[in-house]
């Protein structure tokens, strides 16, 4: 059997797995963000955004749309492969992949895959459940499914480097509570930065959770804050320099071998 | 023809180092070689070394420095190779404990870039081979100790292996399991697989093995075959049950004599002595003895002598 089929059938493993791991808990995984989403619809979007009126030429409930796909799919991306590599390293059987002939890029790339897949998975339940709230048209559906693509791809690497360092489960929820959350909801998810003082429109431009959720609002809405090229440069810039940072550390071996 | 000599080793270590961060040298310098197809026994007390030379021959623990080749092939060069003739059981319960019996042996079947299909085939047979197989959609926390061991020898094997590492792989278990797990070792070694078994049952490494190294304090302190140690053993000392009892011996008493109690003797036997000296001695003095038995088993005196010898220390 030649090499390139071994590792087929090794990542298809990994992958398998892991979407069959989230899957089997899916009232765990899968339906808390459809609706913590309807609650945003029903508070933000229909009680208090008919007050607040228009958003860059849409109303509010539309406007947070994009955020509010996006920010499920960060998160479910990032726990996800935070969560599984933990528990891999915790009961040890992270093991079984490292006694194999198994190259680490292929170990990152499976784990990457199947954040991705519950972070797509979450993104389309959410999609759905907006259905019912707004009248979503999307304008460039390429673009759409790049950016959601590239930030999971992010965030699931993200996860994976987390899992790593991880010790204890209070290291797998301290980057997500006190790092993640506040990032996306500083990100643009409910309003835009024009909104703010020029001092902290100017705090909100390092924050690179910003980035991606104005491609994505510009990609689904033709409206942004952000130079979309400019934001999926960024993006894809984060996916390069986190995968050759995970990868370095499956090569020395920290956190999983001594 | 020219052949590669490495090949007809299934381990060739060659001054292995493993400094540990915390400054401890858990091997300074081994030397192994284990031929193909061997049963080979690693003993050594808890700290000694075994588990840190099984976790690099495993690729689970990073050496320091040395050389490791694995049916030839060097763990530096190529690992994947290496990775791909090893099956690993090792101490621990290391599966995901919420994953059904069958998945967990397909999936590792599936890291070693066996196809699906195939790999369902291999996991009925090991499952079976093993008892396992009514347990197959059974969540692998749900099996007994002895089911989870057996369940880690499965996944180690479905892969086909051409070097078993085993280490400990009867801890915990009782009797019954115990030799039916020996059993099995046998007929995968008869079968051409090389093993290498770690174990603090003695009796289980002198049943099964025919070469053995005794490592301590990160050295090798012992390198033969079994026949060969078991020949050097300078004494061996029997427990004797009598018919009549015996309260006092005769001053000067040969072999070591001494009453245990007053229905047993114990009686140490040197290597130039044998068996009928100590009957004839027994008879000439009216002893009768109904059963004898070993005090302890041979190899743990000489493994216990060998192993308190030195103390370790930081380049002993």
């Amino acid at each position: 059997m030649s090499r390139i089929s071994r590792y087929r059938v090794a990542f298809t493993t990994i992958v398998v797995r892991e979407i069959l791991r989230f899957s089997r808990i899916w009232v765990q995984t899968i339906l808390p963000p459809a609706i913590t989403t309807a609650l945003y619809f029903i508070i933000f979007g229909t009680l208090i955004g008919d007050r607040i009126g228009e958003m860059d030429g849409y109303r509010y409930k539309d406007f947070i749309v994009p955020g509010l796909i996006l920010m499920a799919v960060i998160t479910h991306s990032y726990a996800n492969v935070v969560s599984s590599f933990y528990h891999s390293k915790y009961q040890h059987h992270v093991e079984e992949l490292l006694v194999s002939p198994v190259p680490n890029w292929i170990i990152l790339l499976g784990y990457v895959t199947g954040g991705v897949a519950r972070g797509l998975v979450v993104g389309v339940v959410v999609t759905l459940v907006s259905f019912f709230f707004t009248d979503l048209h999307i304008v460039n559906y390429p673009l759409t499914l790049l950016v959601v693509v590239l930030t999971s791809i992010l965030f699931a690497t993200g996860g994976f480097i987390n899992a790593i360092f991880a010790n204890s489960f209070d290291d797998i929820s301290v980057i997500p509570v006190f790092v993640l959350t506040p990032l996306t909801y500083l990100g643009g998810v409910f309003y835009s930065i024009d909104m703010l003082p020029q001092f902290w429109q100017d705090v909100s431009l390092a924050n690179p959770v910003l980035y991606m959720i104005n491609a994505f609002r510009y990609a689904m809405l033709g409206v942004s804050d952000i130079q979309p090229g400019v934001a999926l440069a960024l993006i894809a810039g984060f996916v390069l320099l986190l995968g050759a940072v995970a990868l370095w550390l499956l090569k020395i071996g920290v956190g999983i071998k001594s | 023809m020219v052949t590669n000599p490495n090949m007809s080793k299934a381990v060739k270590l060659r001054q292995l180092k493993k400094t540990y961060a915390n400054g401890t040298q858990a091997l300074k310098g081994i030397d192994l070689d284990v031929k193909k197809g061997d049963f080979f026994a690693l003993l050594g007390p808890n700290g000694a070394g075994k588990s840190t030379a099984i976790g690099i021959l495993s690729s689970l623990v990073r050496k320091t420095s040395g050389r490791v080749e694995v049916f030839g092939a060097d763990l530096d060069t190529d690992p994947e190779s290496v990775k791909s003739q090893i099956g690993l059981v090792p101490q621990e319960f290391n599966f995901n404990q919420f994953e059904p019996v069958e998945e967990i042996v397909i999936n590792q079947a599936g890291f070693y870039g066996i196809p699906r299909k195939q790999a369902v085939v291999r996991a009925r047979s090991v499952l079976k081979t093993l008892d396992l197989w009514d347990r197959r959609r059974a969540q692998a926390r749900s099996l007994s100790g002895g089911m989870k061991r057996r369940l880690m020898i499965a996944r180690a094997l479905v892969h086909e292996p051409n070097l078993m590492i085993l280490d400990e792989p009867t801890a915990g278990v009782d009797i019954e399991i115990r030799r039916s797990m020996w059993r099995f070792m046998q007929e995968i070694n008869r079968a051409g697989t090389t093993i290498i078994l770690t174990t603090h049952y003695l009796e289980e490494a002198e049943n099964l093995c025919r070469n053995i190294a005794i490592i301590d304090c990160g050295h090798i302190v012992e390198n033969s075959s079994m026949k060969d140690l078991l020949h050097r053993l300078h004494r061996q000392v029997f427990i004797l049950s009598l018919r009549n009892p015996v309260h006092v011996l005769p001053e000067n008493a040969p072999f070591g004599l001494k009453v245990v109690d007053e229905y047993s003797l114990e009686a140490v036997l040197e290597q130039e002595q044998n068996l009928n000296q100590l009957f004839g001695w027994l008879n000439s003095h009216g002893i009768e003895a109904l059963s004898m038995r070993n005090k302890q088993n041979r190899l743990e005196q000489f493994f216990m002598d060998r192993v308190q010898q030195r103390q370790c220390g930081a380049d002993s």
